[in-house]
């Protein structure tokens, strides 16, 4: 199935070969499948969307993705990290921040969230039909529960409580749509996390987060756990769609079941998607350093200071140290790490007075707590 | 490596995945070659692919319209948020154009066309509308139109039995080009190796697979094995050797693969920039280097008994408190080493901190953060402040003033290998140790008995215009006592 032998070589296409993996697994199936990721690290779980959208022929089948990982912050496609996170919060805590290839909002993920994913082929993309298998999973197992999905795709728990989020992806000719359900996760981590304290001096075109009053289902009856629910959602997935094959565990780190599934990994973990790909946006705001007011002015693209203009009062620093030091944040990425870095290899190069060195200290502490 | 598939269905989905792999096993061979050629790797910037085997056509071909195909649940307007390519790129059938967001959903545009971009007829969070032209793509001329919905697998072409070949119930996927260029060559799209996307199958794939029929093509076995072809020993005598040899075997032709690797050129930024202008600055000062070996054996004793007095006060201790403890001392004897010479070289400025730095290798590069005021601090609070600095430079959480200040430095280089080196001294500072990996190694001792001793390699580098050798080799040696013998570190502890 596999080999061609013809009179002048053994040639194995590359696509069959692809296919002779997960895919032609698949293929055995038929037209629903629900798969569970056995990891919990976010990146992998990402990577397993994009490989299945990319690799799996979804024109006649349903698959449904049941993952959940560990804490970690999801930012949406077209999002600004620094507008939608409290990111030195996340980095003392050793939070990941992920961008998901999807749009909508962000999120925080951890082991009492289930993630769903519903892959169908772009004709049969229909995110109500989707977010009803939830909603009637639920009822199924608690029929007084008061849970409805809203026009803007969300789920609410007595029509106040947001307890899903949705996103979607579409692509050339398959398309998934994704969306949390809130059944055990610590709340007041989520919403520290969730809270920038940027987001007044930052101006920007990025997708907002609407902010909602969140509820986990486990407050309202213990016996909801994320195991129970998500045997419920895989139920009535498969009542909705018709088949009744059992759920099978895939492993996304399993390169030779998946070609190229780590090669994804390490695409989504770059800084260059995580950060790079967030929208051009400026950050104007006063600071106070050392006892005086500055003016920071930045242009941010790519993640990347575009442009830097700072403000010091008369004589506070000469002004040629000042212009070297934007200059030398030209181009550099906004993150307080590499500014350091590069102030540091600044300090050492240029033979610079004691209180000069001090207070161009202060002043890279004071630019670096907007990044 | 046992795969992690809990397979509930029948015994046979099993025995078909065990029986598929064990296929793919014995063709890993084959497939060594065929990955030789990866030109089109999975891309988040698919759009930007550059086509290099283009059949060229003289005249400019048709601006086609591509129009916003609909996007489904009957939405008419979505925002641009990226686009993937600009005016003047080629693009092929099936490249991504750009992205735009609805509702929470983003959709990625791909082309219709081959083609090279005309016109972009949105900005960046415009909104665009379904329908409504979207870019301006020239086309080739005599390119066959590519189906009105975008959506469709493959077009709809010409019922040639080799434009649509199908393997495993899947159509082989070519833009309308390589398959022109498949007719003429009489060649079965099936056939042919796909390296793209999806497994299509692009030009240089075709290209490939004629270069590979027009040599000898031996089965794969042969080309794994067998080392390339000897140079001709003599080659100014090339009619006296064919002549001798035993025409058994015919001369194997490896078919040259085709390289398509591209050099990338990225600007110098960042970490790597930092570095570049610190050790630019590192050449103005004259080094010289003086390198030994310690005998750690007795300090390491010493560690394993502290070892869990440590751990019950919460602090895992290393070697490197002891290091940083005895060159503390050493410097307090030597303060020329502790020092800092002026642009013009016409000052020293003794240095009265020991502010020792500590080279830190991240996933990011060369971090050296410093351990500030080591005359100060006892062995266990020099292990708790490494302790502080070396969470925070794993966590990206340094600043400035943990990295500079530092009047002295030590690189642990040993702990990932190595033993001698030639470390580069970090301005404004003036001497630097480089500190090899320890290793037990056979030795005499004073009675002339050969014992165990665990040895480590030190290579110091210096500036020479203000410090000498003597100077250098009296500061080892100092340093050196200190750690054979730590005993004799507490009668001197500050």
């Amino acid at each position: 199935m596999i080999l061609r032998v013809s009179d002048r070589a053994c040639v194995i296409s590359r696509s069959v070969r692809l296919k002779s993996t997960l895919t032609s697994f698949f293929d055995e199936m038929g037209k629903g499948i629900i798969i569970k990721s056995a990891s919990t690290g976010i990146f992998e779980n990402l990577a397993l969307e994009d490989w299945i959208h990319d690799h799996v022929d979804l024109q006649n089948r349903n698959i449904l993705l049941l993952w959940r990982n560990s804490p970690a912050v999801v930012i949406g496609r077209h999002q600004n990290p620094w507008q939608e996170c409290n990111l030195p919060l996340m980095r003392r805590l050793g939070i990941p921040l992920a961008r998901r290839r999807s749009g909508g909002g962000t999120v925080f993920h951890d082991i009492g969230n289930i993630n769903m994913t519903f892959f169908t082929s772009k004709k049969k993309y229909n995110r109500h039909r989707n977010l009803t298998v939830v909603t009637n999973a639920l009822k199924e197992l608690r029929p007084n529960l008061d849970v409805n999905s809203t026009d803007r795709f969300d789920i609410l728990l007595n029509g106040h409580y947001k307890i899903s989020g949705t996103a979607a992806k579409l692509g050339r000719t398959a398309a998934y749509h994704h969306c949390t359900l809130l059944c055990s996760v610590d709340r007041s981590l989520l919403s520290s996390v969730l809270k920038s304290n940027n987001s007044q001096v930052i101006k920007s075109n990025a997708t907002p987060s609407v902010p909602s009053p969140v509820k986990n289902l486990l407050d309202l009856d213990p016996s909801l756990d994320t195991d129970t629910v998500m045997e419920a959602i895989a139920s009535q997935y498969k009542k909705e769609f018709g088949f009744a094959t059992p759920v099978i565990t895939v492993d996304p780190t399993h390169e030779s079941l998946m070609p190229g599934v780590h090669k994804m990994t390490q695409d989504v973990l770059t800084w260059e998607w995580v950060y790079g790909k967030t929208p051009k946006f400026s950050v104007c705001t006063s600071l106070v350093v050392d006892g005086v007011n500055i003016t920071l002015d930045m242009d941010i693209k790519n993640g990347k200071v575009d442009r830097c203009d700072i403000g010091i009062p008369d004589g506070w620093l000469p002004l040629e140290i000042v212009n070297e030091f934007t200059s030398k944040l030209n181009g550099s990425r906004c993150c307080p790490r590499e500014t350091a870095v590069l102030v540091a290899a600044f300090i050492r190069t240029n033979s610079l007075a004691a209180d000069i060195a001090e207070k161009i200290h202060r002043l890279c502490e004071g630019v670096t707590s907007v990044m | 490596m046992a795969a992690v598939i809990t397979v509930r269905g029948p015994f046979s989905f099993v025995r078909r995945l065990v029986s598929a792999r064990l296929h793919k096993h014995c063709c890993s061979r084959v497939q060594a070659a065929c990955l030789a050629y990866r030109p089109h790797s999975y891309s988040l910037t698919a759009g930007q692919q550059h086509r290099f085997f283009r059949t060229s056509y003289a005249a400019a071909g048709p601006i086609m319209q591509f129009k916003l195909s609909d996007i489904g649940e009957g939405i008419m307007e979505v925002t641009v948020k990226e686009w993937y390519v600009k005016v003047g790129d080629k693009v092929s059938q099936f490249d991504s154009i750009c992205e735009v967001q609805s509702d929470k959903a983003s959709v990625t545009i791909t082309s219709r066309y081959d083609g090279i971009i005309r016109k972009l007829y949105y900005d960046i969070d415009s909104i665009a509308h379904v329908g409504k032209p979207l870019v301006d793509i020239e086309t080739e001329a005599g390119q066959v139109e590519g189906p009105q919905e975008d959506v469709v697998e493959t077009p709809a072409m010409s019922q040639e039995d080799h434009t649509h070949q199908e393997i495993k119930g899947h159509k082989t996927q070519a833009t309308p080009a390589v398959r022109r260029l498949a007719t003429e060559n009489n060649i079965k799209l099936s056939e042919v190796v796909a390296t793209g996307k999806d497994g299509r199958i692009l030009k240089e794939d075709i290209l490939n697979f004629i270069a590979r029929q027009t040599g000898a093509i031996l089965p794969p076995a042969f080309q794994e094995i067998r080392p390339p072809p000897p140079a001709p020993a003599v080659p100014s005598t090339p009619a006296a050797k064919p002549k001798t040899t035993a025409p058994s075997i015919p001369t194997p032709v490896v078919a040259k693969p085709v390289f398509t690797g591209k050099d990338h050129t990225e600007p110098v930024k960042g970490f790597q920039k930092a570095m570049v202008k610190t050790m630019s600055s590192a050449l103005k000062i004259p080094h010289f280097g003086y390198c030994d070996e310690v005998d750690l054996t007795q300090l390491v004793r010493l560690r394993s008994e502290l070892k869990r007095l440590s751990e019950s006060r919460g602090m895992k201790l290393s070697y490197m408190p002891f290091f940083m403890k005895a060159a503390s001392l050493g410097l307090l004897h030597f303060p020329v080493l502790n020092a800092s010479l002026d642009e013009n070289c016409t000052n020293i400025t003794y240095k009265a901190a020991h502010n020792i730095g500590l080279a830190m290798d991240t996933t990011q590069g060369l971090l050296v953060p410093n351990v500030k005021n080591v005359q100060m601090l006892s062995i266990f609070e020099i292990a708790v402040e490494l302790n502080r600095l070396q969470t925070l430079g794993a966590s990206g959480q340094l600043g400035a003033s943990d990295l500079t200040g530092g009047t002295f430095t030590l690189s642990n280089i040993g702990s990932i290998g190595g033993t001698y080196a030639k470390p580069v001294i970090l301005p404004p500072e003036v001497a630097i140790g480089a500190l090899g990996k320890m290793q037990v190694l056979p030795r005499f001792n004073s009675k002339g008995d050969l014992v165990k001793a665990h040895i480590m390699n030190v290579s110091w580098s210096a500036d020479h215009r203000i410090i000498d050798g003597a100077t250098m080799c009296r500061f080892s040696n100092m340093w050196r006592s200190y750690l054979e013998n730590p005993a004799s570190m507490v009668l001197d502890l500050k």
